[in-house]
C-alpha cells in the first residue's frame, strides 16, 4: 500500500471517529445547548468526508470498509439514550461543565490529527499532480478546521466559568 | 381635514396618498380619555413610543398631574404626526390599580413588603458575599429593550467595571441580536445602514419576514400611503403567514419554516445569473465576491424550490424585482432573526444589497429591524454585553480607550472572551455557577423558551433574583427581591429606534408610590456598593438622566454612534435626530455607507467576526487578511436543515409571533382596556387544508404538544402555510387564576411551555420559530370563536368566519390630515 492509500484510510478512520464523537458529545452535553445542537451539524461534515474518502478511494480499487462514521453512536440505542438522561439528570450541577471541556478538548485534537492528514493529502496530491484528489481534500479541509474553530471558541468561552466557579 | 376613527378596527387609520420622492404629508393622531378636550389638557408633555422599536414621537397630555392621552408629534420625521393603537391607547397601563408601589422581599418563602433600605441591603450584600466568595462571574444582570439610552449605559458601567462580570445581557438577545451580528458580519460594526425616508424613494421594498404592519404599524401607514400615490412601490414578501404585507404583495413567498437561507441564496443565484450585480461597486467596496458567487451557484430556483416549497417560477419573480430595483428597500425582522440559520439569512440580504449596490442612497438601503424600542441603545450603550460605543473587544486599543474613558486599568475590563448571551447566562444559573441574576424590566419567565426550564431555574433556592419591574409579574414570583420601577412617561430620558432617530422622552407625571427610576435604582446600587476609579473616585459620577447623557456622550465621541452633537435642549422641541450627530454631521446622519464602507478597517472594526454556521470566531490575523482594506464583506452560508423537523409524532412546524394589539407579555398592553379586548386571549392557527384533513373547525379548543410542553387555545382557521401552526407568544399568566404558571385550575396557554432550547450560533438568538409540534382536538367549539384579531394576519380565510375586530366608541381617536390632501378612511 502506498502512502497515499494510507494516509486515506488513516483520514477515512480519522473522520469517521471525529463523527462519532461528535454525536457522543451531542449526547452527553445535551443541556449545553449549543454544544448539542452545533456538535451534531458537525458530525454531518465528518459523515460527509467519510462518504467521500470512500468513493474516492473506491474507485482507486481500495476499499476502506463500511461507513464508519455512522455505525454505533447513532441517535437510538441504550448508551445514546444513557447518555440523555445522564445529561438531564445532571443537568443542574457544576461538573458537567468540567467534563465538557475535556471533551472539546479531545474533539479538537482529533480534528487537529485530521487536518494534518488533509494537509498531507494535498501535498502528496499536488507532488502527484492528482487533482481529484487535491479537490476532495480542498473540499474537506476547510471543514475541519472549522470543526477545529468551533472547538477552539468554544473552550475559549466556556474556561473562565468553568474553571473560576468554586 | 378632521376625522374621528375607531383605531382596533382600522389600526392604520385614513390614507394620505403621496407620490415617490416627495415627502410624506402630516397626519396628527390624539386619543384623549372620556370628556377629556384638547383644550382642558394643561400640559403636552415630549415622548416617544417604548411598544415598538420604530420611535414614533409623541406628546403626552397630562391634567392635574395625570395622564390623560397622547397626540402624535407632526415635526418628527419618523411619525409625522402618526401613532399606532398601541401608541395611542398603552399610556393607560401607566395608572393601572396593580403597580408596584414598594419593594418587596422574600420571607419565609413568601414576597412581603418592604422598603428601598432593606431591599437594596440585601442586593449589596449578597452581592458583596458573592465577590468575595465566589468572583465576579458568580453575578448576572439581564435587562430590557425598553429602558432608557441612561439606563443602559450606567448598567454597563456598574456591571463591567464595577462587579466586572462578563454576564450582562438584554433581552435584546431574542429581538435583535442577530440584527446587530448580521451588521458586524456584512459591515465590520453594528449600526443601521438605511433611514426610514427609503420608503419615501424605493421602487422596490422586500420585506425578509418582516410583518411590518403589525410590529411597526406607523411605517406600515407610510407604505400603505405611497402604495395609493403615484408611483407606488412593489413588494416582495417573505412570510409563511397571510400578513397585510402579504396581500399588498407583489410577490408574495410562504416558504417552509427554517429555509431562508436557500431561499435567499436562489435569489442571489438569480441575480448573478443575470448579472443585475453592480460590478463597479463590488470591485470598490467589497471583499468576497467570488466565494458568494461560488456558493450560490448550484442554488438554482429548482433547488430551493424543493427544500422551501414554494414554486421555483415565484422565486424567479422574486428575484426579477429584486435584480431591477432602480431603488432597492430591504427589511429584516424576526422570520429572520428568530429562525434557523438566522445571522446566515440576515447576512445574505446584505449580500443582496452589496452586490446590487444599493446602499447609501434615497430609496436604496437594507433596514435590519429592531423589535423593541430602545433596543438600540442596548447594543451601543454594551448591556448587550458588547462594549459600549461599538469597540471590539478583542482589539486592546479600543479597551485601553474604553478604560481611558472610565478611568480605570484595561484589565478592569473583562475581556478575555465574548459577553454571556441570556441563554448561556441561564444555563450558568442552572448549574449553579451564577448565584445572583438581576433581572430589568424584562419577564424570562413567559419570554424565554422552554418555561418548564426557565422556571425551575429561577426558582433555585441557591440563586438569587432581583427583579425590577412595574407590576407583579410571573418572574417577579419567583424572585427574592422585587424593585418597583417607574417607566416611561413618569421619568426623562432619552431612546434611539430602528432608523437611529434619537428622541427625547420627558417625565410627565410622578411615579405611583414609591417606584423609582431604573437609573436611580442603578445610581443608589453603585454608590450603596462605592465602586471606584483608578483614582478613588465614584466610578459613577453622574446622577441624574442629563449628567447621565453627557457622560455617555463623552464614550461615544469619535464612535460610528456618535452622540456629541446631541444636548436634552437640543432634542426638546423638534424632531428626533440620526446618529452619529457631531461636529461634521451637526444634523445628523441620515445614511451609513453614502461614501463607501468606513467602520470595517481591522484597527477600527467592532468583531472581527464568526463563522455564520459554526459561530466559530475569527481573529484578527484571519480577519486582517480577509480584509485588510476594511471594505464590506461578501460572506455565503450553506443552507443546513433545521435541528427539529416534523415527524409522524409532532407532524406540524410549530412558529411563534406577535400581535398588533400586544407587546412582549403584555404586562402594559394587557391592561389597556382597547387593546386588552382586540386580543384577550391565545389562539392557535392553521391552515384550511391541515384544519379539514382533521375535522377541525374555527373555535375547536386545541392542544399544541412539543417534547418540551404543551398549551391550549382555540383555533383560528387562516390562509396561514399548511403543515405550519402559528401560536402568539404574549400570553402568559399573571392575568389567570394561577397567576405565575400551568396548574391544575389553569392550563398551560405561553407559547414558550413548547419552544425548543436552541439559538443562533453566531449572534445567540433564539429560535422561536423552528420546532416541530402535535396539534390535537380537546373539546369543539360549539359556536365560539378563536380570540384572535380579523384585521391582521390572523384574519379567518373564510369571511365572516368570526366578527371583525372593532374597539367601539372606547376606541375612536382623532385623526387631523394636512390641509391639502384629504384623508380617505382605510378600505380594509
Amino acid at each position: 500500500m502506498n502512502g497515499i492509500a494510507l494516509t486515506l484510510r488513516a483520514l477515512h478512520h480519522g473522520e469517521g471517529r471525529l463523527a462519532r464523537h461528535f454525536v457522543t458529545v451531542a449526547q452527553r452535553h445535551r443541556t449545553e445547548h449549543e454544544v448539542h445542537h452545533v456538535a451534531g451539524d458537525l458530525a454531518a461534515w465528518s459523515r460527509e468526508h467519510v462518504r467521500r474518502l470512500a468513493d474516492t478511494a473506491a474507485g482507486r480499487g481500495l476499499d476502506l470498509g463500511g461507513p464508519s462514521g455512522t455505525s454505533d453512536a447513532s441517535d437510538d440505542g441504550i448508551l445514546a439514550t444513557l447518555r440523555r438522561k445522564t445529561a438531564e439528570l445532571t443537568g443542574h450541577r457544576p461538573e458537567p461543565a468540567l467534563l465538557l471541556l475535556r471533551d472539546l478538548r479531545e474533539l479538537h485534537l482529533d480534528a487537529t490529527e485530521n487536518s494534518l492528514h488533509w494537509e498531507m493529502l494535498a501535498q502528496a496530491a499536488q507532488a502527484s499532480r492528482d487533482s481529484a484528489l487535491l479537490g476532495l481534500a480542498s473540499a474537506c479541509h476547510p471543514q475541519t478546521l472549522r470543526q477545529m474553530r468551533w472547538t477552539n471558541t468554544m473552550i475559549k468561552t466556556l474556561s473562565p466559568q468553568a474553571l473560576t466557579s468554586p | 381635514m378632521e376625522s374621528s376613527l375607531d383605531r382596533i378596527g382600522r389600526p392604520w387609520g385614513g390614507r394620505t396618498p403621496y407620490g415617490r420622492h416627495e415627502p410624506w404629508p402630516t397626519r396628527v393622531d390624539t386619543y384623549l380619555e372620556d370628556g377629556v378636550g384638547p383644550d382642558s389638557v394643561q400640559r403636552w408633555v415630549q415622548a416617544a413610543s417604548i411598544l415598538h422599536s420604530d420611535g414614533d414621537a409623541m406628546d403626552i397630555a397630562v391634567v392635574d398631574g395625570r395622564m390623560v392621552g397622547v397626540r402624535g408629534r407632526s415635526v418628527d420625521r419618523v411619525n409625522r404626526g402618526r401613532l399606532g393603537p398601541k401608541d395611542l391607547f398603552g399610556w393607560q397601563a401607566n395608572a393601572s390599580p396593580d403597580r408596584l408601589t414598594g419593594p418587596l422581599v422574600r420571607r419565609g418563602g413568601k414576597l412581603v413588603a418592604s422598603d428601598w433600605d432593606t431591599a437594596m441591603d440585601l442586593v449589596v450584600n449578597r452581592s458583596r458575599e458573592l465577590l468575595d466568595g465566589r468572583g465576579p462571574g458568580s453575578v448576572g444582570f439581564y435587562t430590557s429593550g425598553q429602558l432608557f439610552l441612561e439606563e443602559y449605559y450606567t448598567l454597563a458601567v456598574l456591571a463591567k467595571a464595577g462587579i466586572g462580570t462578563n454576564h450582562l445581557d438584554g433581552n435584546t438577545r431574542l429581538c435583535t441580536a442577530t440584527a446587530a451580528e448580521a451588521l458586524k458580519e456584512s459591515f465590520g460594526c453594528d449600526g443601521q445602514p438605511g433611514s426610514y425616508d427609503d420608503i419615501d424613494h424605493a421602487d422596490v421594498i422586500a420585506l425578509f419576514g418582516h410583518n411590518i404592519a403589525e410590529t411597526q404599524p406607523v411605517q406600515w401607514m407610510r407604505m400603505l400611503d405611497r402604495l395609493e400615490g403615484a408611483d407606488p412601490p412593489r413588494l416582495v414578501c417573505v412570510d409563511p403567514r397571510p400578513t397585510r404585507v402579504a396581500r399588498a404583495a407583489a410577490v408574495h413567498l410562504a416558504p417552509r419554516v427554517g429555509t431562508n437561507v436557500a431561499l435567499l441564496n436562489a435569489l442571489l443565484h438569480e441575480v448573478i445569473r443575470t448579472d443585475r450585480v453592480d460590478h463597479d461597486y463590488v470591485e470598490a467596496h467589497t471583499v468576497g465576491f467570488e466565494e458568494l458567487a461560488a456558493r450560490v451557484e448550484d442554488c438554482t430556483p429548482e433547488w430551493a424550490a424543493r427544500i422551501c416549497d414554494v414554486p421555483a417560477a415565484r422565486i424567479e419573480e422574486a428575484a426579477e424585482l429584486l435584480g431591477t430595483a432602480d431603488r432597492l428597500l430591504s427589511t429584516v425582522l424576526q422570520g429572520v432573526y428568530q429562525s434557523h440559520q438566522a445571522t446566515a439569512a440576515a447576512v445574505q440580504v446584505n449580500n443582496l444589497h452589496l452586490i446590487r449596490g444599493m446602499l447609501g442612497r434615497p430609496g436604496a438601503g437594507v433596514l435590519q429591524m429592531n423589535g423593541q424600542p430602545t433596543a438600540q441603545n442596548t447594543r451601543e450603550c454594551g448591556a448587550d454585553g458588547d462594549l459600549p460605543g461599538f469597540r471590539n473587544w478583542q482589539n486592546d486599543a479600543h479597551v485601553a480607550d474604553l478604560a481611558s474613558v472610565w478611568n480605570v486599568e484595561p484589565g478592569t475590563i473583562p475581556h478575555y472572551g465574548p459577553p454571556t448571551h441570556a441563554m448561556q447566562m441561564f444555563r450558568y444559573a442552572e448549574q449553579g455557577s451564577i448565584r445572583m441574576l438581576w433581572i430589568s424590566g424584562t419577564n424570562p419567565a413567559v419570554s424565554l423558551p422552554e418555561l418548564a426550564r426557565i422556571r425551575s431555574i429561577l426558582a433555585q433556592e441557591r440563586l438569587f433574583v432581583v427583579v425590577q419591574d412595574l407590576f407583579m409579574t410571573e418572574t417577579t414570583a419567583l424572585a427574592d427581591v422585587v424593585l418597583p420601577a417607574a417607566t416611561w412617561g413618569e421619568k426623562t430620558g432619552t431612546f434611539t429606534n430602528a432608523d437611529r432617530t434619537v428622541h427625547l422622552s420627558d417625565k410627565a407625571v410622578e411615579p405611583p408610590g414609591g417606584a423609582r427610576s431604573d437609573l436611580d435604582i442603578f445610581l443608589d446600587y453603585a454608590a450603596r456598593m462605592d465602586f471606584r476609579d483608578k483614582d478613588g473616585a465614584p466610578l459613577i459620577g453622574w446622577h441624574d438622566p442629563e449628567s447621565a447623557f453627557e457622560a455617555w456622550k463623552r464614550c461615544s465621541a469619535g464612535r460610528p454612534c456618535d452622540y456629541t452633537g446631541l444636548t436634552y435642549d437640543r432634542l426638546r422641541g423638534g424632531s428626533g435626530v440620526q446618529w452619529p450627530c457631531d461636529e461634521q454631521a451637526p444634523d445628523g446622519t441620515p445614511r451609513l455607507y453614502t461614501e463607501g464602507i468606513n467602520w470595517a478597517h481591522p484597527d477600527v472594526c467592532e468583531d472581527y467576526g464568526k463563522d455564520l454556521v459554526t459561530g466559530a470566531a475569527d481573529s484578527a490575523v484571519e480577519y486582517r487578511s480577509l480584509n485588510p482594506d476594511g471594505k464590506a464583506m461578501l460572506k455565503a452560508a450553506a443552507y443546513l436543515p433545521p435541528h427539529e423537523e416534523p415527524d409522524g409524532t409532532y407532524p406540524f412546524q410549530l412558529t411563534t409571533g406577535r400581535t398588533l394589539y400586544h407587546f412582549h407579555t403584555r404586562t402594559k398592553t394587557g391592561r389597556a382596556p382597547q387593546l386588552r379586548a382586540a386580543a384577550p386571549d391565545v389562539w392557535v392557527e392553521m391552515a384550511a387544508a391541515d384544519a379539514g384533513r382533521l375535522g377541525f373547525a374555527e373555535g375547536d379548543l386545541v392542544e399544541v404538544r412539543t417534547p418540551r410542553g404543551a398549551l391550549r387555545g382555540r383555533l383560528r382557521i387562516t390562509g396561514l402555510r399548511p403543515g405550519v401552526v402559528f401560536v402568539p407568544f404574549h400570553y402568559g399568566y399573571w392575568d389567570t387564576p394561577s397567576g405565575t404558571g400551568p396548574d391544575e385550575g389553569t392550563p398551560p396557554r405561553a407559547a414558550n411551555e413548547t419552544t425548543v432550547t436552541d439559538w443562533d450560533p453566531a449572534s445567540k438568538q433564539p429560535l422561536f420559530k423552528t420546532a416541530a409540534a402535535a396539534v390535537t382536538l380537546v373539546r369543539r367549539g360549539d359556536g365560539q370563536v378563536a380570540p384572535a384579531p380579523t384585521t391582521t394576519a390572523s384574519a379567518p380565510s373564510v369571511e365572516g368566519a368570526a366578527r371583525p375586530t372593532a374597539g367601539g366608541p372606547a376606541a375612536y381617536a382623532w385623526q387631523s390630515a394636512e390641509a391639502a390632501r384629504t384623508a380617505r378612511e382605510d378600505a380594509s
